[in-house]
């Protein structure tokens, strides 16, 4: 009897708990299609649903499938709209989901969106339907304002997780956290660090006194150091912590106070905020940076390279650093030197208006690689690049999952030998055979997306900016990256032919976003006729295209994604689609 | 707060702008004042940085030919919103802080602040009172200090000795040279009206 039979007469009680075993959205999507009982069994225990495109299906047929959601993940506004291509008003729109799974009864416990509008009338609507709801996780959303989250800390009796993670909220003065009635025990996770209001700190501190199970916590600039003294020590406890203002007299008894407080807190594996911070108050920290695995300063101003020297030479367990520019090659060699179980590294301009000025070059980059070898995750903003580095770095670090370089001039050649970076990458996508996420700045040819169309085989998400030579750059990537979903593009000469060279492809994708290129309004529409199951959006913010522009007209922002519902009803005006 | 403008292509305002000099300057001017801005920059370090900021001049020299233009495109470096609308970075010059020395009569020896360090009067206050081991209460528009054997006090720009509390903290932080905490008679005369 072979194996398919055998499986054939498997109670289905016992396939769920095997599927159960699943732990990603790929297998179980995988398991669902081998036959109709297995997709049947799949589907009525899958808890846990992730949507990559908010407008890929409707909620009514998310739940239609998966009646026993507990979990959702949505994600709206494509990536490009983070760096302001994409007009306010685009959509992604969060209430129609809430709608929809409160019509249907889902026993909804965790929510997590990224990039979506979210009213305070959703957040209203969640917190009083979903009685078990547990986790809300919002990322770079927008929409709602304190209100809402009023809402939520009153209704969500057992609310373990609030996370907010650089949302645009709008401070209207309330108390929201005083909301949290004394009841509430469950808190886990408490993030308002992007939240720009005050907040009542003598409620702050009951909160997490009563909340035993508190892990992380990161406060908002609100939160002076007195009460941040006054919080570890009712919470000793925490993992994560994220100070807000750091600002105060070396020399205070508050600074004996926090030293000591901190070094109870023997558990704080993850430090960020510090969104004001007095530099010499630095060493107060010094007791919990030995087992440090993570560490945020992106958001600390005013600390330069010799502090963040002298803090980082604590932290040998570093495996997450993100830091500014201020740290200076000569500091990231001294992360080289400390941090050899560093894997991911992010460095952030401060000057953030593009003048051009970072501390970081190549060289910085250099010493990283060969000081950290397990490096897998890189974003890079930096004065400039060689080719020779890359390759280095190449060479050192075989085992990048995301590479993401930027250099300040999108267009700057190797300033050594004044060729394009398309040797540099090139190493980069040969080497790091595991390559998924990969951006791509400087003076680039055709060349460097023939490198990528061969080697990068795992590649899954691309970002191009002022790049290439012609339609072949283009081609050569959906040619080659089997397993690419999102590609994004703006300001680079591709044009028609590489739009419809491979139209199918484009069912395989979740989207492709391209801006400022050489696509015209013809093409579009005849990708969009012969491929139904795509929605082909033209954004048009200065000139308004309609049906009786010129076929010939360039169009300035196309976004493409697939889906299984026909255009979308809520689009704004500017947003065409074909 | 962002300052990254849309380049106008289609009106070319440029050609019809009115100025003195002769054509073809503007690009100049232009670059002249991108790679003065990146001297300025490169200037406050300390001496332990002093080699990297030599490299750093020759490489600047490198990219010159970078047109000034690139500075402004939409949506470069790419960077959220979010970021940019949140981080206010310290200039390069306020990298030492702004220490300033502190006597106080019949001390033998002066102390040095930084003033940066402070979030305003009360703290400036409560850690000069540490400091010195004194009190010096309560500030008040009309009579200064009463009820306090001593008066702080600072010399501004212009070299006046000057009453700590009168001006907002930020102009105060910017115009102090010195502190002086005054002591007995001399201190009482300083809180009169005259």
């Amino acid at each position: 009897m072979c194996l398919y039979n055998v499986m054939n007469y498997f109670p289905e009680e016992v396939l769920e708990l095997v599927f159960n075993l699943l732990t990603t959205h790929r297998d179980r999507n995988a398991v669902s299609l081998v036959c109709k009982s297995w997709y049947s069994v799949e589907r009525f225990s899958r808890e846990r649903v992730f949507i990559g495109n908010c407008y890929a299906i409707s909620p009514e047929r998310m739940i239609g499938r998966f009646p026993r959601v507990r979990s959702l993940t949505l994600k709206g506004k494509p990536h490009f709209a983070d760096f302001n291509l994409v007009p306010p008003d685009w959509g992604g729109f969060v209430f129609p989901w809430i709608e929809a799974m409160v019509k249907s009864g889902v026993n909804l416990e965790e929510l997590k969106l990224k990039r979506m509008v979210v009213s305070d009338d959703s957040l209203e609507l969640l917190a009083r339907s979903f009685v078990n709801f547990k986790s809300l996780v919002l990322v770079s959303c927008e929409g709602f304002s304190t209100d809402g989250l009023a809402a939520i800390a009153s209704n969500c009796r057992h609310l373990r997780e609030l996370d907010l993670q650089e949302n645009e909220v709008e401070d209207h003065r309330g108390q929201w956290l005083s909301c949290f009635p004394e009841s509430c025990t469950s808190l886990v996770s408490l993030n308002f660090a992007c939240l720009r209001g005050e907040v009542n700190l003598s409620a702050l501190e009951r909160l997490v006194a009563r909340c035993r199970n508190l892990s992380s916590l990161k406060l908002n600039h609100a939160v002076p150091v007195d009460a941040l003294q006054k919080i570890l020590v009712q919470a000793p406890q925490l993992q994560e912590l994220g100070a807000g203002s750091y600002v105060h007299d070396p020399d205070s008894e508050t600074c004996k106070k926090l030293k000591n407080t901190i070094q109870n807190c023997t558990s704080i594996r993850s430090l960020s905020g510090f969104l004001e911070v007095a530099p010499r108050c630095l060493p107060a920290v010094y007791p919990v940076c030995a087992n440090l695995t993570s560490l945020n300063l992106s958001y600390a101003p005013g600390i330069y390279s010799k502090d963040l020297i002298k803090l980082i030479r604590h932290c040998r367990k570093l495996q997450r650093l993100w830091i500014l520019d201020y740290i200076g090659d000569k500091g990231l060699g001294v992360v080289a030197s400390s941090c050899k179980e560093l894997q991911e590294l992010r460095v952030f301009p401060s000057d953030l208006h593009g003048a051009g000025n970072t501390a970081v070059t190549e060289e910085g980059l250099v010493a990283i690689s060969s000081g950290c070898r397990k490096l897998n995750s890189l974003l890079y903003f930096c004065q400039q690049m060689t080719n020779a580095a890359l390759i280095t770095v190449a060479k050192n670090c075989p085992n990048f999952i995301r590479f993401r370089l930027c250099t300040l001039n999108p267009t700057i050649p190797d300033p050594v030998t004044m060729q394009p970076l398309d040797e540099g990458f090139g190493a980069i996508v040969q080497s790091s055979k595991g390559l998924k996420r990969l951006s791509l700045s400087g003076l680039l040819t055709d060349k460097v997306f023939l490198y990528i169309g061969m080697y990068a085989e795992q590649l899954e998400m691309l970002s191009v900016a002022f790049a290439g030579g012609s339609d072949k750059g283009m081609v050569y990537v959906l040619n080659g990256c089997k397993k690419l979903k999102k590609l994004e593009i703006r300001d680079s000469p591709f044009g028609n032919m590489a739009l419809l060279a491979d139209m199918g492809k484009y069912e395989t994708m979740r989207s492709l976003w391209m801006s400022s290129c050489e696509v015209t309004l013809g093409a579009c529409k005849t990708l969009a006729k012969k491929m139904p199951n795509l929605n082909v959006e033209i954004i048009n913010e200065t000139e308004q295209m309609d049906a009786n522009s010129d076929e010939s007209q360039k169009v300035e922002k196309m976004y493409l994604y697939r889906t299984l519902v026909g255009a979308r009803s809520d689009a704004p005006e500017f947003v065409w689609t074909l | 707060m962002e300052s990254i403008r849309i380049e106008e292509t289609g009106l070319n305002l440029e050609a019809t702008e009115l100025r003195l000099g002769l054509p073809g300057r503007d690009k100049i001017e232009k670059e002249t004042i991108s790679s003065f801005n990146k001297n300025k920059r490169a200037a406050p370090k300390s001496a332990e940085d002093d080699e990297s900021k030599a490299n750093d001049d020759i490489k600047h020299h490198h990219h010159e030919a970078a047109p000034a233009a690139k500075a402004q495109v939409i949506g470069w470096p790419p960077i959220r919103s979010y970021r940019k609308n949140n981080f206010a970075p310290k200039k390069a010059e306020a990298e030492y802080g702004n220490y300033v020395k502190v006597s106080m009569d019949g001390a033998p020896y002066l102390r040095k602040i930084d003033l940066k360090v402070y979030n305003g009067y009360t703290d400036l206050l409560k850690a000069l009172e540490n400091m010195f081991k004194l009190s010096i209460g309560e500030y008040s528009e009309r009579e200064g200090y009463k009820g306090s054997e001593h008066a702080p006090t600072y010399e501004d720009k212009d070299g006046d000795l000057m009453l700590v509390g009168d001006v907002p903290w930020d102009m105060f932080m910017s115009t102090c040279k010195r502190l002086r905490i005054m002591k007995g008679s001399e201190a009482r005369g300083l809180g009169c009206a005259v």
